[in-house]
């Protein structure tokens, strides 16, 4: 392992063989596991609330797989439960065969070197260039000397159609473009792993086929197993090959996109389907509407509250 | 901001804090850290030092010579001991000398009055001085004169 | 009544809970393992903090060692001793004025600015990111502002000191007409290097450290919203500035032998 704090070796001329790549090759070829990422009865909380109630599925590697549901689900907190920035309560997270729960700090940082990451927000850095956002994780990481960090750098915007915009900061771009600028920070280590947070939501339509293609792309050349979070049915649909529906900290239906519009499921159904009612009820719980509108007090109380 | 710019204004920053250290060591404080190596040691006792503290001065003929190192208390004669740090220099004091705690204008801070006498012997580091006057106090004075009065 | 008692006890815990993490923060960042790789990231917070609040450090330092300067000469004037003018102000703005005063401009300058800024990464998960990336961010956003804290407040400080003085001696010789070799050299019999400015400086260092530490605990631990950054920034200002002042009790109890 490359230790992490050799950052950027300035002006360094010699061409230092990456022991990383080697054995992250070998590493491939050795592990035939199907499953790149395995979660198995899962139970998370957030403060009182119960986000997951023991929801397990299997994440198949080199595949892009769509985990949807309604907004509030927890579908960010599997993403971070799978990069170790959480702990479940019980239950197990595994990637690669490694459980994620139970890693170390350093190995765990360690273990993300080889997962990226979208964030719906872009989350670039803002104090640094468009260029230094997507060197800064191969100077973390790697030994290169400068000159291929910066062809590095340049292929990946280039892959992202942005290497004219390398100078701009942050600020200067637009939503679509902030997003493909953090794609190309997330493929930058060439990870085997890359998930998407929302990476649909806020975009204007050709933004939004820009980044379907990227996706997909992505999926296709590097062979990178993918994990879309997302509430947008038709784009995910169209790209994923397994979709994974979850609702109260649960799967409560899974396949490929085309299974899945067949599944009779009444909820599965409902959300796919966008109807307002349902078993996903329209109506926040609440007392009987005629009751509540006869007796006064009540109202006046809660007008208040 | 390039980071070359940044490193010289960082620079000139830590040097400004530098330059103000020196100037409140050499101008403000007049670097006496350093003296404090070649003085000898003085001790008189007073049957009063009212309002002497340490770093007090103690001068000869108005110029100062040292300075008022430690005040304790002498647990067998209850009286004030003072250490006095004289500068190494003013070496020829005679043993038959006396100190006084004399008070520099009428409300300003207590100091220690050398008085030179007229012994062929001269103090040496550790040395006591025996003739000493204590420290004038203000309530005492006026309650002699009243009872003078009546 | 019961309720009350309990809300107590959860405040307490809660307390607790927070010392707790700050501690880890400043453990986990400073401790640990500090990065000679990271200096850089230390020059650039020194700028941040350190020369950006210089202006205001140095305008605030003329005032105050000006204002001093006024009213020492007024009540020193009744007793014909205004020579101890300059002994005055030094001792003052050496001991106390100047660490406590800077130390609070740094708290509404450079804490404010550092909560904020860590607080909008934290909103815009550009720490989360920097995580998933596999670089600590206390290590590599918190560590070089505590160092820059630890840096900066002493010289600031100083330079309070020394331009106070100076505003000082302009109004006190200058325009009031206190001679000058009786203000210097009153100065510099009375101010002692070791026992002075020293302590003095050692003052500013513990509010450097305490401000910061204060200013990034709250960013790391702001709430990501737009109201959660803007009540941790005024909690800075408000935490540190009162730090700063009972800190201030503190040593000087401990330092100056009371």
């Amino acid at each position: 392992m490359i230790p992490s704090s050799a950052v950027s070796g300035v002006g360094a001329n010699h061409v230092q063989i990456q022991a990383d790549d080697f054995s992250r090759m070998n590493n491939q070829a050795n592990n035939v596991s199907e499953d790149h990422i395995t979660i198995s009865e899962v139970v998370f909380s957030r403060g009182r609330r119960r986000i997951f109630d023991g929801i397990s599925l299997n994440v198949p590697r080199g595949k892009i797989v769509g985990i949807m549901g309604p907004s509030g689900t927890g579908k960010t907190t599997l993403l971070r439960l799978i990069g170790g920035q959480l702990r479940p309560e019980r239950g197990i997270v595994e990637v690669d065969g490694r459980r994620i729960p139970q890693l170390s700090r350093k190995e765990l940082f360690d273990v993300r070197k080889s997962m990226g990451m979208l964030f719906q927000s872009g989350a670039l850095f803002t104090d640094l260039s468009v260029f230094d956002n997507v060197a800064f994780p191969l100077r973390i990481h790697t030994d290169l000397p400068d000159d291929m960090i910066r062809d590095l750098v340049l292929i990946k915007l280039q892959s992202v159609g942005l290497r004219g915009a390398s100078e701009l900061f942050p600020s200067e771009l637009s939503g679509g473009m902030n997003r493909r600028v953090a794609l190309a920070r997330a493929v930058a280590l060439d990870p085997r792993l890359i998930m998407y947070d929302e990476p649909f939501s806020g975009l204007d339509p050709i933004a939004l086929g820009v980044v379907v293609q990227l996706i997909k792309t992505l999926n296709h050349v590097f062979g990178m197993t993918s994990i879309i979070v997302s509430h947008d049915i038709h784009e995910t649909a169209s790209i994923a090959d397994l979709i994974y529906v979850i609702s109260d900290g649960k799967v409560i239906g899974s396949g490929a996109p085309e299974e899945l519009f067949k599944q009779d499921t009444p909820r599965v159904q409902q959300f796919i389907k966008g109807l307002p009612d349902g078993p996903v009820p329209f109506h926040y719980p609440a007392t009987d509407f005629r009751d509540q509108l006869l007796n006064h007090d009540s109202l006046n109380h809660s007008a208040f509250r | 901001m390039q980071m070359r710019t940044i490193e010289i204004v960082v620079g000139a920053f830590m040097l400004a804090g530098l330059i103000s250290l020196a100037v409140l060591a050499i101008r403000v404080s007049g670097f006496n850290v350093g003296a404090e190596t070649n003085t000898y040691s003085v001790f008189a006792k007073f049957e009063n030092v009212g309002g002497l503290v340490v770093r007090a001065k103690v001068s000869i003929a108005g110029v100062i010579v040292g300075q008022v190192a430690e005040i304790s208390l002498d647990q067998e004669s209850f009286t004030a001991l003072v250490r006095m740090e004289i500068d190494s220099d003013v070496a020829k004091l005679s043993i038959d000398s006396t100190a006084a705690i004399l008070t520099e204008g009428l409300l300003g801070g207590k100091f220690i009055g050398l008085t030179i006498g007229a012994d062929e012997a001269y103090l040496k580091d550790g040395a006591y001085i025996t003739d000493t006057q204590s420290s004038i106090v203000l309530e005492d004075m006026i309650g002699k004169f009243l009872m003078k009065q009546f | 009544m019961l309720a009350s008692i309990r809300q107590l006890g959860q405040n307490g815990i809660d307390l607790i809970t927070a010392l707790g993490r700050a501690g880890n923060i400043w453990w986990q960042a400073i401790w640990r393992r500090p990065r000679l790789a990271n200096a850089h990231l230390v020059f650039r917070q020194i700028y941040q903090l350190g020369v950006l609040s210089v202006v205001i450090t140095v305008l605030s330092g003329f005032s105050i060692g000006a204002v001093l300067a006024l009213q020492g000469y007024n009540q020193l004037v009744k007793y014909g001793s205004e020579s101890a003018l300059g002994l005055g102000v030094a001792l003052v703005l050496v001991m106390e004025i100047g660490p406590v005063v800077s130390g609070l401009l740094f708290a509404g300058r450079a804490g404010s600015a550092v909560t904020a800024e860590i607080g909008l990464m934290k909103a815009t998960e550009q720490l989360s990111s920097m995580e998933m990336i596999g670089v600590d961010p206390l290590q590599r956003i918190v560590a070089p502002r505590l160092w820059a804290g630890f840096i900066s407040m002493p010289i600031l400080a100083l330079m309070f000191s020394v331009v106070g003085i100076w505003g000082s001696s302009l109004i006190g010789v200058d325009w009031l007409g206190v001679y000058e070799g009786a203000f210097w050299s009153a100065m510099q019999d009375g101010v002692d290097f070791k026992s002075h400015v020293l302590k003095g400086i050692i003052k500013s260092v513990v509010f450097g450290l305490i401000v910061t530490w204060i200013a990034v605990y709250q960013g790391y631990e702001a709430e990501p919203t737009s109201e959660g950054i803007s009540r941790a920034t005024t909690r800075t200002v408000v935490h540190s500035s009162v730090a700063v002042l009972v800190l201030d009790f503190f040593l000087t109890l401990v330092m100056f032998n009371f």
